[in-house]
Order: C-alpha cells, then structure tokens, then sequence
C-alpha cells in the first residue's frame, strides 16, 4: 500500500496536476473550505452565531470592518441579529460540506450500481431503470427536491435524500453508456469463458473501466450539490432556520440587500462561489486527465 | 476410435429477432475424440462461432440453443444449469480470441489477469503456487523474462505477444478442451505460423483437445486432424483432413479449394464461388448451396440432401457429391 502512494505521487498524472495552475488554484480552495470547516470553528469563529445568548441586537447590521461604523471584532460585519457574518460563513459552510461530500457520494453509489445492472444484465431491469430515469428527468431537478422537500419536511437529512434522488440518474445514464461498450469488449467475453460469475466480472471487470467518467461526474457533481443546497435553503425547504446554511445567509441578506446592507448576502454567496469554482477547477482537470481522447 | 471427448448432436441455435427467425446453426452433428484437433471452416456468418458459444451456452438474448444432447467427458451437458456451467467454463473448456487487441483486460497486469483464471479453478493454491505456476505458464508459450513480464500490463506487448498470454491463459487451468475462435486472423503472416504451431504442441502435450476455428484452409490443412466444413448454418461436408484437403467431395469445399492460388499450376484466373451468401432470413429450399452449386439439378432445389458416407470416416451433404478420384 505504502509502494502504491508513493508511486502515485511519482506518477505523470501527479506530475502533470502539480504543474496546472487552474487545477492547484483549485486544490487551495477546497484545502482552504475543508480546513476552514474542520476547525474553524475553535480557531477563527469570533462567536458562536447560534447561540441566542451570544449575541447582541445592538451589534445589527454593522458594516465590514474597513467600512465606517465597522467594529474589528466583526470582521465582515453583522446580519439584522447582530450575527457576525464571518462566524455564520464557517458554521454554515460545514453543512454545505457535508451536504456536498455525503450526496455526492450517496448519489454516485445508488447511480453507478444501478448503471452496472441496467447497462450489464439490459432486458426488463434496463428498461424499468432507464424509464425511471427519463422520467426524472423530464422534470427539473429544483422542481423534484422542492417536491420531496414539501413532503418530508425540512433538515440537513431530508436535503440528503432529495439530492440523491435527484442526483443519482446522472451516474445511472453516464455509467449505462460506458457499461454498454465496456461490455462488448473481447475481455468481458473472455472472462465469461473463464466461468467468472457475472457479479464478480462486473466488479472486477466492468467497474474500473468506467470508474473514470463516474470520478468526474461526482466532482462536478459535488459543486453542484453545494449550490443546489444553498438555492433550497435560499428558497426556505432546506436547512431550517435554526441551523448554519450558507443559502440562508444569503437568503437573510436579500431582504436588505438593496437598502446598502450588501455584506450579510454578498459574503456567504462569494464564498459559495469560490468554494464551487475550486471544485469545478479540480474537475476538469480530472475531466482532461481521465478522457484518454484528449490526450 | 478413440475415446470421446464431445459429442453433439442435433444442436440448433436460432436467433429469434423481429426480422424472423434466423438459424445460425440449424442441426449439427459431430463428436470430438480426445487429443484431437478439429477444425471448422466456414466464410463469416455460417455459424462456426455460435456453434462454440452455444457448446458453452454462452448465446445471449434473442438467441435460443437446443439440442438433442452435448456429452462432455461422459456427461449430458445439454440441461446443465448456469451454475454447473460455470464449472465447466474455463476450467473443462476454455476459450482463445480473435483479437489479441482487446481480449485483455488494459487495467491488469498480465501476472493478474491469468492468476485470476487460477483462483477461479484452482482455489487450493496459495499465493507463491500460482505464482509459481503463472511463470511456467509464460514460459511454456515462450515468453522471455517471465518474472518480470507478470507485472507488464497489456499495452506493452505486441499483438503476438498478446495472443501467447491469452493462450497462457486459457491453458492456467489445464482444460480438456480448447476452442480456439479464429487465434490468428488479427496476427501478422510471420507471427500466425509461430502461435500455430504453439498451440498445436501445448495441446499435445497436455492431451487436451482443440477445436480451431478458421476461415483459412491453408491453416486447416497443416494443423488439424478432421476438418468440419459449414455453410449457413450446416455442416456441409466432414472428414479427415487429407481427405477434405484432396479428395473434397461437397461441391462448396471443391469450390473453396479452387479458389485458393495454387503454386504449381499455370491458371490465369482463380476460380470462384458465384453468387452472393444467402439472406439468413430467407433461405432457399431445398440444397442451402443449390443457387451457387454448378452441378445443381431439380432435386438439389426442392430436397434438402443428407449427409451422406463418401469415405471412411468421410461424409458430406449433397445429392451428387464428388467421389471418383
């Protein structure tokens, strides 16, 4: 296993991610947001902006820190509760982390196993999948996750499931696609001769030749989610109010957004943005370096 | 007679599509003695592939295999249920691409790709064994380096070199039977004779038998011992090599054989088969070769001939064949 890192670290593709400025600008961004959720809240949150006894009707709507009226103790400045922006960022971009990594990798699962059967076995399931999945999406996806919101109600768990369903016919068509013409190759033929029961000559075989289209999906995937949770919580089914989303930072903001209290939307929304774009850098470097086409 | 490793009997595979339906292989007999070589000839679509993938009732949707009976090694495989046939499957009877090309995995090594035939087969061996036996394996088809090529991944071997590891491959396991589809079509002229030659000797030496399947009669006549020539779907003549090679009797094989240069003789035009294969979903009645044959006459058009004995061991199917050398 240790022989295995090492290699990767010495191999071309490393070599070549190391010397693309687009996809290390990317890499920085995503460190940076991870970090910053994983333990920005001991070390840079100026104060808990849940905690209703931590804060100060008082400190409401304070400007940046570099604007007049700014206090340095709220560096992005404070939202109608007296909240400091720049807490409320780091508490709600856990969320929007986690909403991002869990569906990310929940969608691409339940999609690429779904993909694997309906691409391989083809017949009746292929038909029932696939239809299932056309019938999905035939519809928008905002319109199916408000839909499955409206119904189960709000919270972190429930924005999971309405993303996954949402997510998953992506990876099932994608993964189809790359099944279908894996499974014409000599080799999958060969390894039917060898008696290797179907299971394992989709595990063994099928997977890790169409594993590369399903990597740069779930990056590109994953930005999406991101965006897709803040837009929810923008619109009032996501995250309930009571708990840190960047969308509903954003969403808090819009109201006065005109009346020269920019700071309380703009922030969170740009960091929304940057945190996606470094995903969506990442991923098409991954896009070129996976596709052997384009090299 | 020797001893019989495979006989077939009756076996039809038909195509079920829209269309109609298509008999790829329509009622063929044949048995196959152990540590012989077969070949069967045939131009593309006569059925010589699906009548190997129907042995290993490996015919997919809408594909259909029926047979009066397959024995294998004594047994009536005819019946035998997905999970039996995975037994047999690579372990009894194991298979050689066409195409070197893509008949392997491109993500695993080649040491990967034939330890899993062992694992599969030989689950009583650990790790250093199949190593062990993976390195014979490379060396018995004439490998170099064997050691250090079981970490190579397939992109670094030539088309040659490729089809040796898939022969290694389908040896791993020690099978009874080999069907070889076509091993040398995608192989360079200089490098067909080597691999040949290969497989003729490792199947002797490990008494196992081997169907060769070919479109090449020049192949035929140096590697097998009987030869099983189809068309659409049929076997139109059978018999040893020599015979079919010299003495054909079926007007169709007579017809292959003219049409293959002949170094000694002054000809300023090769002879041909006329006409055109027919549709698969229309067939004639009658002599399936009737509109092409020469010699045809009213019977060939309205009854379909039997097989018929012209020789020891020798027969063919058609109503006037060829016997007076």
């Amino acid at each position: 296993m240790g022989k295995k890192i090492k290699g990767f670290f010495q191999s071309e593709t490393f070599f070549r991610y190391r010397h693309n400025i687009p996809a290390m600008v990317g890499t920085l961004f995503i460190v940076i947001a991870v970090f910053v959720a994983l333990f920005g809240r001991q070390l840079l949150a100026v104060q808990n902006p849940y905690d209703l006894t931590q804060l100060d009707l008082a400190n409401a709507y304070l400007p940046p820190m570099w604007m007049e009226g700014g206090s340095p103790q709220f560096p992005l400045g404070t939202d109608n509760q007296g909240r400091d922006i720049f807490s409320a960022i780091i508490y709600g971009s856990v969320s929007s982390l986690t909403i991002g990594i869990c569906g990310m990798t929940c969608a691409c699962l339940i999609g690429t196993t779904l993909g694997l059967i309906s691409g391989y076995f083809g017949g009746v399931i292929d038909a029932v999948i696939m239809r299932i999945a056309d019938i999905q999406l035939s519809f928008p996806s905002m319109f199916i996750a408000l839909f499955i919101l409206s119904v189960v109600g709000q919270g972190i768990d429930k924005l999971l499931i309405a993303l996954v369903c949402v997510g998953w016919v992506t990876y099932a068509r994608t993964v189809r696609g790359a099944t279908l013409s894996v499974k014409k190759m000599e080799y999958i033929e060969a390894s039917k001769t060898m008696g290797l029961p179907n299971f394992l000559i989709i595990v063994r075989h099928v997977m890790p030749n169409v594993v590369s289209s399903v990597i740069v999906l779930a990056t590109i995937q994953m930005g999406d989610f991101i965006l897709t949770e803040a837009a929810l919580s923008f619109l009032g089914v996501g995250v309930p109010v009571t708990e840190p989303s960047l969308g509903l930072l954003v969403k808090s903001g819009f109201d006065v957004l005109f009346s020269g209290m920019w700071w309380t939307s703009v922030f969170p929304g740009l960091y929304i943005m940057l945190l996606v774009f470094g995903i969506n850098l990442v991923g098409d470097f991954l896009r070129d370096e996976l596709n052997p086409k384009l090299k | 007679m020797q001893e019989k490793l495979l006989e077939v009997k009756n076996l039809r595979t038909y195509f079920h599509t829209f269309k109609g339906v298509v008999k790829a292989v329509d009622g063929i007999s044949f048995s196959l003695g152990k540590g012989e070589i077969l070949g069967i000839v045939g131009e593309s679509g006569s059925g010589k592939s699906v009548t190997c993938f129907s042995i290993l009732k490996l015919i997919e949707e809408p594909g259909k295999v029926q047979a009066d009976e397959i024995w294998f090694q004594g047994k009536d495989i005819t019946a035998a249920s997905e999970k039996e046939m995975t037994k047999i499957r690579g372990k009894d009877i194991s298979m050689v691409f066409q195409d070197p090309m893509t008949s392997l995995n491109p993500l695993y090594t080649i040491g990967k790709q034939i330890e899993e035939m062992l694992i599969l087969h030989e689950p009583q061996m650990d790790k250093d064994q199949r190593k062990k036996r993976c390195i014979e394996l490379l060396n018995a088809v004439g490998i170099p380096n064997a050691e250090q090529q079981l970490k190579a991944y397939p992109h670094q071997f030539s088309g040659g070199m490729r089809q040796r590891v898939v022969i290694a491959i389908a040896l791993a396991a020690n099978p009874k039977l080999i069907i070889a589809d076509e091993p040398t079509t995608a192989l360079d002229v200089t490098i067909q004779a080597q691999i040949l030659k290969l497989m003729k000797k490792l199947v002797q030496e490990r008494q196992a038998s081997l169907i060769l399947i070919t479109h090449d009669l020049a192949v035929v006549s140096e590697m097998v011992d009987r030869v099983i020539v189809m068309y659409c779907g049929k076997i139109v003549e059978q018999g040893p090599v020599d015979k079919i090679i010299n003495e054909p009797s079926h007007p169709y094989t007579i017809g292959l054989l003219d049409s293959i240069p002949r170094l000694r003789k002054e000809q300023d035009r090769l002879d041909f088969i006329p006409g055109m294969v027919p549709n698969m979903y229309d067939l004639p009645s009658g002599c399936l070769f009737a509109p092409r044959c020469k010699g045809c006459k009213d019977v060939c058009r309205n009854r379909e001939p039997e097989m018929k004995t012209v020789g020891s061991n020798h027969s063919a199917a058609c109503h006037f064949p060829r016997i007076d050398y």
